[in-house]
């Protein structure tokens, strides 16, 4: 593989860097005239979806093809670099994972509107806007594309009460911390002049603009967006009612890939624009991080509702992914990614385990439903212990996750400033998060089913796929992580304009793709 | 023998296959085979099917272990029958593995004891027997992965894969409070593995980032004394926890009263205690060597003799008492282990190995009895030595052995525990020898309750005595405890040449380490 420079500026080379966008955002539009071109039916629907997902296999496809080819651009709006690519390939994946489970359980649910297939192409489409986003006023516009799908989608049920309340709360809250983001972003400008994160970065390396209270008070409320998104304590009340009301497909959808692009574009404000050398900016992670770990994992302990047990759970995995964060190094972006597959694959398979349990009522997915699940459909409790076990990052049964929490262990402890304490937390939580997680077990495995309770309906054949090639992956992955090792590793090594070195690369003369 | 196993290679699979075995057993029983037959003679044969496939396992791994007692050759230093993969190549993992004359030992024991511990409860679990038998060769896996893992990270998948079957063998065929226990069992479990994790991770940055091989580490080791003491610390607290050392064991009388198989609970505990040897130890001598280190650790093996002793004295439940019992012999473990002289080291060795077969044993035991009568309190037996004479004179036996009665293998072990700490540290070595008086009045106790008192419940008329299978389990135990405890040459043999290197190990290992602060994590 041999980096080759693009310049932005030329019309062929920003074609080129924004190829599988324009994939995933024409064919979502298409997509859209087709979705009401047909009265709604369940057919319709299906089809669809079906090809909501080949558009998302081609934008894939190009993305690895961008990859492998290997350009890079270091000015500009947009990055071009395998850090990009490499979360674009996990939002991708998360999409395909949620349309087949969507197109499952509208089926279950009798809502067959085609049209929450293309919003899911649509959000993801931002999504990777915010992963390429160099440009805070980029990452903005995406993060809206992103957030204002995602509303309707938590809200697409319409007979369902709870989903509106779902959406409507995800919307205020949304369109909140929007506001903030867009005011650090103002404020920022303010202070550099510009809202490049390079050059923001090279503003940032001098001492009179990093603390001028403006610059200050901008980061701040930028940190304050992004912990929304994220769902970070304390701006994650939001979360538990979102993730339970919302249809289970879309819950899932928000937990994971929402989550990666959120701290992908996280992950390049902290290395590219403030740099490891701000204290103030340190700190707030630190704090951000445990209270996270902290508030999550207890939150959880006290939930006998499966959704919003998991929602808590993706709260508690947000903190473990911030501790990779806070180390602010390429180590720990290479980590979050490696992370973020195994949490993906994780939380997707357990959603769809949740949907492939229900009957088609809308309301709360209690615990209690899935006392004895083992006798009754084996193949299913087994799927999930092993996603609760991933999730709990717990070595070969629970496969990928071990690896995982060891990848964000090991960069937090490997960091400049090692963060002893923060790990230390972070495995104190991790036990905490045993009492969930295998809870969930515990009720499968180990209660009685009771008298009289109907056998749930078990998984048709696209969830089937789902969550075997969950369990596949994971497993995979827990006894040879290797592939996945190297693929992250030097997703995050290549990728980045240092904010420490201050050197902005000058476009190369004859770069051509 | 030796040229025999040559000829076959063995070597170069033995130790793959003492893996692989039980994994292949356990995906056949689990997911092959008839189900749900409908009548119940039918359902009776699949059963045993089942039940002899296990047994079949059980007895291929036995086999191919038994090999390594003449492949390992006890003069020659470092690891044998060694096997090194690429795994994880960007952080340096390998799948290293590899066994010496201690670890040899301790794998025998487990392949021996698992399928004694099948039969000894062969009609105990009725439930969801497929499984139930897929899980207890899970475990098998994962106890012989840590007893021949030479790679950090091998050895913690290898932990950490011995939990999850344990969990599920508690939790779903436990006890009345099975659900309890189980849950603590892992959480407990939990805190001290995942703190050693952070320790790993912290072990492998001060050693370069390179390897994880324990032999490598061992040997590159820069690390200032506070920054070993930190990591130390952190793995004994995760090896003190499985093996159930004073203040740790709380766990322990509660997992072991609600398991359906005491015995792997056994097993377990030895394993733990078999982790101070290999890894905490040696990986930081000169955390090993403090005087503050040792006295504490010490210390608390002591209190764990004379506590445990007590402890059981008073337990009106057989089965708690020998749980007391074994927290008592770990601490004997814990001395010989700290006062690091060779003789008391082999000794501590020793009583791992004799532990694990004298409570598996027992265990067993007890678990035939309570077969019986559905219950274990002590007090509602008494005088069945008339009614079941062999079960009464096999249970007495097994319990002198608990007590270190010559010519028992107990009393091997302790015997050079308590010879080698003596010139080390006399007077917790006299403490510890108290325990040992302790040790025969609780256990001489129990067994007048149960076996010699007046026979005065009428239930206790009724008792069968041992049928074959039982006694032939029970038998092979009394075989072994004498077999080590009039010749205990062959065992000592194996385990002289790992003692001795272990001491000095540790002794060259701290004379070479940097003074504090020279490098803090």
């Amino acid at each position: 593989m041999h980096a080759m420079a693009f310049d932005l500026s030329i019309p062929s080379h920003l074609f080129h860097a924004y190829l599988p966008d324009l994939i995933l955002m024409g064919g979502g539009m298409l997509l859209l005239l087709w979705a009401v071109w047909r009265p709604e039916s369940d057919a319709h629907a299906r089809s669809t979806g079906w090809a909501a997902i080949g558009v998302a296999v081609l934008a894939l496809v190009a993305v690895i093809w961008e990859w492998q080819v290997g350009f890079t651009a270091m000015n500009g709006p947009i990055a071009v670099d395998p850090f990009r690519w490499a979360t674009d390939a996990v939002v991708l994946v998360g999409t395909m994972m949620t349309l087949a489970i969507a197109m499952d359980f509208n089926g279950r649910m009798k809502m067959p509107t085609a049209e929450a297939h293309v919003l899911v192409l649509l959000s993801a489409s931002g999504m990777m806007l915010v992963a390429a986003a160099r440009d805070l006023m980029v990452l903005f516009l995406g993060i809206e594309l992103m957030s204002v799908s995602v509303y309707v989608l938590s809200g697409i049920d319409r007979r369902s009460a709870r989903g509106a309340e779902a959406s409507l709360k995800y919307f205020l809250l949304g369109a909140f911390s929007s506001a903030f983001l867009l005011y650090g972003i103002a404020m920022v400008y303010g202070a550099t002049g510009s809202t490049n994160l390079v050059t923001i970065g090279e503003q940032f390396a001098t001492p009179a603009v990093a603390t001028q209270p403006i610059m200050v008070i901008g980061l701040a409320l930028l940190l304050v967006g992004f912990a929304f998104k994220i769902a970070a304590a304390p701006f994650h009340m939001w979360t538990p009612d979102v993730y339970d009301g919302a249809p289970a497909p879309y819950s899932g959808f928000m937990a994971c890939a929402v989550k990666a692009a959120s701290f992908a574009a996280l992950v390049r404000v902290c290395l590219e624009a403030v740099g490891p050398g701000s204290e103030r900016w340190h700190l707030a992670l630190w704090w951000l991080a445990a209270l996270t770990m902290v508030v999550g994992n207890l939150f959880a302990l006290q939930q006998r509702n499966v959704k919003r047990m998991i929602s808590y759970s993706s709260i508690a995995h947000a903190g473990f992914l911030l501790v990779a964060v806070t180390a602010q190094t390429t180590e720990g972006a290479a980590a979050i990614i490696f992370y973020l597959v195994a949490y993906t694959l994780a939380t997707l398979g357990a959603f769809a385990v949740v949907v492939a349990l229900n009957e088609g009522k809308d309301g709360a997915t209690d615990i209690g439903d899935y006392s004895g699940l083992w006798t009754v459909r084996p193949g299913l409790a087994m799927a999930m212990a092993v996603f609760m076990l991933a999730l709990l990052g717990f070595p070969l049964v629970g496969g990928m996750g071990f690896f995982a929490k060891w990848y964000v262990l090991q960069a937090a402890l490997k960091a400049p400033a090692p963060q002893t304490k923060l790990s230390i937390v972070l495995v104190l939580a991790t036990v905490v998060s045993a009492g969930f997680y295998l809870y969930v077990v515990m009720v499968m495995f180990m209660r009685p089913r009771p008298e009289g309770a109907s056998v749930p309906p078990g998984a048709s054949g696209t969830l089937k796929f789902v969550i075997a090639a969950s369990v596949a992956g994971i497993l995979f992955f827990g006894l040879y992580p290797s592939p996945a090792v190297k693929l992250a590793q030097q997703a995050a090594a290549a990728s980045f304009v240092p904010a420490a070195s201050r050197v902005v690369a000058a476009p190369a003369a004859n770069a051509s793709p | 023998m030796h040229d025999l196993l040559a000829r076959l290679h063995y070597g170069a699979w033995a130790l793959p296959a003492l893996l692989i075995i039980p994994l292949v057993g356990a995906g056949f029983i689990r997911f092959l085979g008839r189900t749900a037959l409908p009548g119940q003679e039918l359902q009776a044969a699949a059963w045993r099917e089942v039940r002899v496939l296990t047994l079949a396992t059980f007895a291929a791994e036995a086999v191919v272990a038994l090999g390594l007692w003449w492949w390992v050759d006890p003069a020659v230093a470092g690891y044998q029958a060694k096997l090194d993969y690429a795994w994880i190549t960007d952080w340096g993992a390998r799948f290293t593995i590899g066994v010496d004359g201690f670890s040899t030992t301790m794998i025998l024991l487990t392949a021996l004891l698992m399928p004694l511990a099948v039969i000894a409860s062969w009609r105990v679990v009725t439930t969801k027997i497929r499984s139930y038998y897929a899980l207890l060769l899970l475990l098998t896996t994962g106890v012989i992965g840590v007893l021949v893992s030479l790679d950090l990270i091998l050895f913690y998948v290898f932990w950490e894969l011995m939990l999850i079957p344990m969990y599920f063998i508690i939790g779903i065929w436990g006890g009345k409070e099975r659900l309890r226990a189980s849950l603590r069992y892992v959480l407990v479990t939990m805190v001290g593995s995942l703190l050693m994790l952070v320790a790993i991770i912290a072990l492998w940055q001060a050693g370069g980032e390179q390897s994880f091989s324990i032999e490598v580490l061992q040997r590159a080791n820069s690390m200032g004394e506070s920054a070993q003491r930190w990591l130390f610390l952190a793995f004994f607290l995760a090896f003190a926890i499985k093996s159930a050392i004073f203040p740790f064991h709380t766990w322990l009388p509660d997992a072991q009263h609600e398991a359906p198989t005491t015995t792997a609970v056994a097993l377990a505990v030895k394993v733990g205690a078999y982790g101070i040897v290999r890894f905490a130890m040696p990986l930081f001598p000169a955390a090993a060597l403090d005087e503050t280190v040792r006295k504490v650790i010490i210390g608390l093996g002591v209190v764990g003799i004379v506590y445990g002793a007590l402890v059981a004295l008073v337990q009106p439940d057989f089965k708690k008492l020998v749980s007391y019992s074994s927290i008592s012999h770990v601490g004997f473990i814990v001395l010989g282990l700290f006062a690091l002289s060779p003789q008391s080291v082999e000794g501590a060795m020793l009583v791992m190995i004799n532990t694990g077969i004298t409570s598996a044993a027992m265990m067993c035991a007890l678990g035939m009895m309570h077969e019986r009568r559905k219950t274990g309190m002590i007090a509602n037996f008494g005088g069945i030595a008339r009614v079941v004479p062999a079960m009464a004179t096999l249970l007495t036996f097994i319990a002198l052995s608990g007590i270190g009665l010559p010519g028992t293998n107990g009393f091997v072990g302790e015997f050079l525990v308590l010879l080698g700490s003596y010139e080390e540290v006399p007077v917790a070595t006299i403490i510890a020898a108290t325990g040992v008086i302790l040790g025969a009045v609780y256990a001489l106790w129990a067994i007048q309750r149960v076996i010699f008192n007046p026979l005065d419940n009428p239930e206790n008329r009724a008792l069968k005595d041992l049928n074959a299978r039982e006694f032939g389990v029970l038998g092979t135990f009394a075989v072994a405890i004498l077999w080590i405890g009039i010749t205990p040459g062959a065992v000592l043999k194996r385990l002289e040449g790992p003692a001795a290197r272990f001491v000095s190990t540790i002794e060259a290992g701290a004379a070479v380490a940097p003074g504090p602060h020279a490098s803090t994590p």
